[in-house]
């Protein structure tokens, strides 16, 4: 994986795709609410998803990392975590500014963009936790343990509050299912080109951690 | 799979009768670019900066197998 490269053609091909038809295809009108911004949901949601996907990650060679203790499972959850981060912070910007104009403010305190928010800060906790331990393999261990503690705070404060009361987002209280996935209410104009969005943008976050984690081997290997 | 080719044809399909409808209406919207309140212009904007990101990202990569095989002196 960290240096074949035909899932890097396909990372090229579908952002491109989406990049390019995202804004040519036709989006439902329904009663003209959303105008043309619905096409954010090619852009803005792909980012949570790929957040999701790669923290997911992460949390994978955290775990790896306890069960094997190797810096190679702590370069590749770390790595994980900083573009899951990163991807975080991009969704939630370019959520204030679909929401400046959807909502009429940046910041609306919804359930959804404090849950994320939390979630986020939960995550920078992690690096600065990282930040201040100077023993490579206590720092490795701790944090590889808080990790999965920060990994499972995501639901609460993503999937699971912003759900039970009332929310500006899709998919609060009072509507029904999973918004992005609720395949039934879902146009299949955006559905062609959400689905490969969330593959294009996530395959993007893979590539730029891969890069990340090689680099750490080779300063790991010249010290 | 099929399926999903399929979709992606007929997708396209929709850019090619988009195009055709509306070389009848008013003339200024002939040109390709200008179609659709420009909003190609858009796109050609975003591509350009999707490319210089991917040339960058391509270029790290390049620089990091370099050094993987030869070592750093």
């Amino acid at each position: 994986m960290l240096r074949a490269y035909w899932w890097k053609i396909l990372c090229f091909v579908l952002v491109m795709y989406v990049c390019i038809f995202g804004f040519y295809v036709e989006v439902p009108r329904m009663d003209d609410r959303m105008q043309q911004t619905i096409r954010n949901f090619f852009f803005h949601v792909p980012m949570w998803f790929g957040m999701m996907i790669l923290l997911t990650v992460s949390l994978v060679y955290a775990i790896k990392y306890l069960g094997n203790p190797t810096p190679k499972n702590d370069f590749y959850a770390t790595s994980y975590a900083a573009t899951g981060t990163l991807f975080g912070f991009v969704g939630i910007v370019t959520g204030a500014v679909w929401a400046n104009y959807q909502w009429g403010q940046p910041w609306n305190n919804d359930p959804k963009q404090i849950g994320a928010a939390v979630a986020l800060l939960i995550y920078l906790a992690y690096f600065v936790l990282r930040g201040s331990l100077n023993d490579e393999e206590k720092r490795a261990r701790i944090s590889a343990v808080y990790n999965i503690f920060a990994f499972f705070m995501l639901f609460p404060t993503l999937w699971i509050l912003p759900r039970l009361t009332e929310s500006l987002h899709p998919g609060g209280q009072g509507s029904a299912g999973n918004p992005g996935i609720n395949g039934k209410d879902l146009d299949w104009r955006l559905r062609i080109v959400f689905y490969p969005a969330v593959i294009g943008w996530t395959l993007l976050g893979v590539w730029i951690t891969t890069l990340k984690i090689r680099l750490q081997i080779l300063i790991e290997k010249h010290s | 799979m099929k399926k999903i080719i399929a979709a992606i044809v007929f997708a396209f399909l929709s850019v090619y009768t988009n195009a055709q409808t509306s070389v009848g209406t008013p003339p200024v919207t002939t040109d390709l670019m200008r179609s659709n309140g420009k909003i190609l212009v858009v796109v050609a904007v975003i591509v350009i900066i999707m490319i210089g990101f991917f040339g960058y990202l391509i270029s790290v990569d390049k620089k990091l197998t370099k050094l993987e095989k030869e070592g750093i002196k």
